[in-house]
This record gives C-alpha cells, sequence and structure tokens, in this order.
C-alpha cells in the first residue's frame, strides 16, 4: 500500500515539476542574483588589491591579468599589518578560551544542576543580552584606567569576555539540557565527582555546541570596532578593525591599498569560515536562543 | 547530589566575578552618571534630571533618533524580508541548498569595519565600482553619500551584512516543520505561493517575531558603518555614533551615560512594543 502510495507520489512530483519548471527557473534566478551580491563585491575587492592605485581607478572592473604585489608589500611595510593580525588573534583567541572555559562550566551549572536561584540566574542572563556596549562603555573605561589596563591586551580581552558570556552560557545550556540522564547516573555509579562529569562526559558530548559559539565570539570579537578604538587604540595594541578604521581615514585616496588591506582581514576568516561552516547551523540548530 | 553546592558556587564564580565587574556594574554605573554633570575623570557634580531635560530638547539627539528609526524601517522590512523570501526559495529547491547557505553568509564572516571599506571603494566619486559601471553605461556619475542620500547610501550594506544569519535562523526553522504538514497541504492541492502564505509563514511566526526583535535590538547598536563611511555627518548620525562622540570625544560622561540609558531604554521598549504587535497564538507541534 505504502509503496503505491509512494509510486503515485513520485509521479505527482514529476508532473508538478514539469508544470513548475519555469517558476524553478525564476527561483534559481533569484537566488544566484542574491550570491552574486555576496560573492562579487569581494572578487571586485581582492581582484582590485592585485593592481596598482592608478588602475584601480582607471578601470576597476579588469581582470588583474598581471598582478602586482606593491599593496601588500605596502601593507606589511608600511602599516604594520602583519602586528595588527598578531594582535588580533591574540586578543581573540583569548577571549574564546575565556568565554569557553568559564561559559562552560557556568553553564553545566545551569543546565544540569537543581538549586534556588537557578531561574533567577536564567532570567538576569537573557536580560543581559539587552545591555549593550554603549551602557556599559564609560565605567569600563576608567575601571580599565585605574587598573593601567588601557592599550593592553588584557584591556580588550576582559570587556570582551565578559561582554560575550551571557550569550555563550545560555546557548551551552541549552544544549547540555538535551544530554540525557542516564550518561550522568552511569558516571555517578563509576565514581566521578561533578569535576569528572564535566571533563569526562559533558565537555565531550557538548563539543558541537562548544564549536559553534566559538565561531561567533571570536567573529564578534575580531570584529568589534567600537571597543577597539576606546580600550585599545595605540599602534603596538591595535587589532586589525581599528586599523581599517585608520587606513580609512589617513591613506582613503590609497585605493590599491585599501583593497588589499580588505582582502588580507577578510580572506583568513574566510577560509577558516569555510573549513567549520558545517558547526554553525549545527550549533543553531540544536543550542538556539528563542525570546 | 552530595556536595553540589561547592561545585555550583565554584563554577559560576569566575562568570559571575567578571560579569559583575565587566557589565553590571558599569551598567548600574552609567545609570548613576547620568545624573551628574562631569569634565573629564574627575570632577563631577550631581545635577538631578537635568541631564534628561537637556536629552528632550536635544535637537541633534532627535535627529539621531530619527535617523536610527529610518535604518530600523529598512532593515525590518528588507533585511528580515529578503531573509525570509531567501529562506522560502532555498527551502524549495533540490539541489544546490547547501551552496546558496554557504555563499549567502559569507558577509556575516566579513567585520563591519572591513565591508564599510569595502563600499568606500564602490561608493567613490571617481573612482568606484558604481560610478564606473554608470559612465560604462554611459550615464552621470552620482553623489552617493550626499547630504540627501548618505543614510541611505549607508542602509544598503547595514541591511546586506545581516541577511544570511536571518535567512538561516529561518531556514532551521523551516526545517523543524514535520512533513505531515505539506503532505496534508499537498493533498489539499495547496502548493507554491499560497502554501508558503497560508503554511509556512504562519508556522514560523514565532521565529519571525524573534527575528525581528533580534533586528529591531541589532540595529539600536548600529556603528561601524556609520563611523567608517560618513563619520555620521551628511545627516547620517545615528544613536551609537552620536553617543560616541558626546562620551568619548567631547569626554562628556555624564550625558554621554544619559544617552546611553536612553539607548536601552529604547531598545526594551521597542522590543516590548514589537512583542505586543506580533502576539499570536503560537503553534506548537
Amino acid at each position: 500500500m505504502q509503496q503505491v502510495n509512494r509510486v503515485t507520489r513520485t509521479k505527482k512530483m514529476a508532473r508538478l515539476e514539469r508544470r513548475f519548471g519555469a517558476s524553478d527557473i525564476f527561483v534559481y534566478i533569484c537566488l544566484s542574483l542574491w550570491a552574486l551580491t555576496t560573492i562579487y563585491p569581494l572578487f571586485w575587492v581582492v581582484n582590485n588589491s592585485f593592481k596598482v592605485s592608478r588602475d584601480v581607478m582607471n578601470n576597476s572592473f579588469r581582470f588583474a591579468s598581471n598582478p602586482v604585489m606593491t599593496n601588500y608589500e605596502k601593507a606589511f611595510d608600511r602599516i604594520n599589518m602583519g602586528h595588527s593580525y598578531m594582535n588580533s588573534l591574540i586578543m581573540s583567541i583569548s577571549t574564546v578560551l575565556l568565554v569557553l572555559i568559564f561559559g562552560g562550566l557556568a553553564a553545566y551549572v545551569i543546565a544540569r544542576f537543581r538549586f534556588r536561584g537557578r531561574n533567577v540566574i536564567y532570567s538576569l542572563l537573557v536580560a543581559t543580552l539587552l545591555i549593550p556596549t554603549f551602557a556599559t562603555i564609560v565605567p569600563v573605561y576608567e575601571l580599565l584606567i585605574k587598573w593601567k589596563l588601557v592599550n593592553t591586551y588584557l584591556g580588550l580581552i576582559l570587556p570582551h569576555t565578559s561582554g560575550n558570556l551571557a550569550f555563550a552560557i545560555l546557548v551551552i545550556a541549552g544544549f547540555m539540557a538535551t544530554i540525557p540522564k542516564d550518561l550522568e547516573e552511569a558516571a555517578f555509579i563509576d565514581g566521578c565527582d561533578r569535576y569528572k562529569m564535566f571533563t569526562k562526559i559533558f565537555l565531550p558530548v557538548s563539543r558541537p555546541v562548544f564549536a559553534s559559539a566559538s565561531i561567533f565570539v571570536f567573529l564578534w570579537s575580531y570584529n568589534d570596532l567600537f571597543s577597539s578604538l576606546i580600550f585599545v587604540n595605540k599602534e603596538n595594541v591595535r587589532p586589525i578593525v581599528a586599523l581599517l578604521n585608520e587606513i580609512s581615514s589617513q591613506y582613503g585616496t590609497d585605493f590599491g591599498l585599501m583593497a588589499s588591506a580588505v582582502s588580507l582581514t577578510v580572506i583568513p576568516v574566510m577560509v577558516v569560515y569555510l573549513f567549520i561552516q558545517r558547526f554553525i547551523e549545527k550549533g543553531l540548530t540544536e543550542g538556539a536562543i528563542k525570546g | 547530589m552530595k556536595g553540589d553546592k561547592k561545585y555550583i558556587f565554584l563554577f559560576l564564580f569566575p562568570a559571575a566575578v567578571l560579569m559583575s565587574i565587566f557589565i553590571y556594574y558599569p551598567f548600574l554605573k552609567s545609570i548613576y552618571l547620568s545624573f551628574f554633570r562631569t569634565k573629564g575623570f574627575f570632577e563631577k557634580k550631581f545635577v538631578g534630571f537635568e541631564n534628561y531635560k537637556r536629552m528632550f530638547s536635544d535637537d541633534l539627539l532627535g535627529a539621531a533618533t530619527l535617523n536610527t528609526l529610518e535604518i530600523m524601517l529598512y532593515v525590518v522590512i528588507f533585511q528580515v524580508g529578503f531573509a525570509l523570501v531567501l529562506a522560502v526559495m532555498v527551502d524549495s529547491i533540490k539541489w544546490g541548498k547547501a551552496f546558496y547557505r554557504t555563499v549567502f553568509f559569507f558577509p556575516i564572516v566579513i567585520s563591519g569595519a572591513a565591508i564599510s571599506l569595502m563600499f568606500v571603494l564602490i561608493y567613490n566619486y571617481q573612482f568606484g565600482l558604481l560610478n564606473s559601471a554608470l559612465s560604462n553605461f554611459g550615464m552621470d556619475k552620482v553623489l552617493w553619500l550626499s547630504e540627501t542620500s548618505a543614510l541611505k547610501a549607508i542602509a544598503v550594506p547595514t541591511v546586506w551584512h545581516y541577511v544570511g544569519f536571518y535567512f538561516i535562523l529561518f531556514l532551521t526553522a523551516m526545517s523543524k516543520i514535520p512533513s505531515d504538514f505539506y503532505e496534508a497541504a499537498k493533498i489539499e492541492g495547496i502548493s507554491g505561493f499560497k502554501k508558503t502564505v497560508y503554511l509556512t509563514i504562519p508556522l514560523i511566526m514565532s521565529d519571525i517575531k524573534v527575528v525581528i526583535i533580534l533586528a529591531i535590538t541589532g540595529t539600536l547598536k548600529v556603528f561601524d558603518f556609520i563611523w567608517i563611511l560618513a563619520r555620521g555627518q551628511n545627516g547620517t548620525e545615528v544613536l551609537g555614533t552620536y553617543m560616541y562622540k558626546k562620551a568619548m570625544i567631547d569626554l562628556n560622561f555624564g550625558y554621554g551615560s544619559t544617552i546611553a540609558v536612553y539607548i536601552v531604554v529604547f531598545g526594551v521598549l521597542l522590543s516590548v512594543l514589537t512583542n505586543r504587535l506580533l502576539k499570536k497564538e503560537e503553534v506548537t507541534y
């Protein structure tokens, strides 16, 4: 019976397909047009980064058939892009690690322990998501000055870590709450204490959500211009976004240099994204934050 | 379990300390500072509600609010709208789903600062991508970042940047709709556009609501695009850039904090309002 059903269904589908062939084409055209807007500007910038500024100006659409590296040499020699890279990576990776460790521990407690005040903490975390950086920036700046942390790596790492904790805890806790209780009980019988249970069971099982949380925390930290402008805007600690702001105001007419700076900022993140993109959806699907 | 108290305390402690120092204390301090007139870090004088009175007669803040609302309108209509349409389309196709999902997410990976710089190149009057294209077709060049069009010009990258994020959220929501619903629709002979309007969209209404709230509160944080493309000039001042100028350039921490409090209250009000307006019986399946 089911078999027959399926056969008629596929037949029907085939007929539908024939009838809606035109609308399918329309859908693919629309999707491809949007894809063009997300791919082409990127290609345009990278392509222009291999031309001298004069060629960028005169003919920005032509393919850079004999690429020149002057812009990249300038980016590394004159504006010290390499150093900013390192600053960005040190600060953003530290932020991610701290968020995962502290956020993971807190999420474990919120997801798997029953205690008084748990719901209060949970509501507080959700409310925290509504506090933008604007509303904390001045007092944080004051604190950092007092502790002599302005223009040091910690001066960005600490505010960034704190700013991302609420999001990370909620997402990770959402995932951990779905792990079956049997696993915990088995570990308890085997003599695990809470700490061992965390490291031996919850940490490995929750790997996908840790991966997706770390991607978002990294992106937000790496891309946050506002805090960087205020806390770490001196040459020796300046991250890449703050450098881009500097370039736009100081070298706003050197188009080749600007194109190479954008390419240098974007390409590594893009490559990493292509490798780990499957985690993004996994984390979003399984630990989605819902209002 | 025995000894849980110790672990609850130990595990929550680091996160609690960090968030108290860098979020909750500064937030309360901002509210506190909003009642003071300040000069730099050291001089401050309690002035009661004077900053708030000033706020309501501050024309620049009014303009910044209106500009923010204008961008918000574009974001809700186009960003959420495009995301929804694209998600419906990708959900309906048979091959190439993974490709479009990957490609549509590209802009989110790029920082706002890099996108802004890219649009500096695109909007440039003499040599930018748009004007080169126009002159290739023999048309006149356009001053994209002029007083009349700058805000709209900046709204374009703002909208474009996050379409992919909401697209993924919608697509995820659609993939959770049980297939029986679609089977039933097929038996009833409902398909295509009708299916989308009467079935898919009502079924993911709660997700649409979340996305609209995320988009609205996200717009209140817009800073990078405006700052790099126009520094808030030419009628592009928004709440974020205005707060930055008052607090960090004029070093007027008191009034800057007042604006920050205003942004938070505005955000909470808008979220509550959206929640009310879109209140509907939620479908559970």
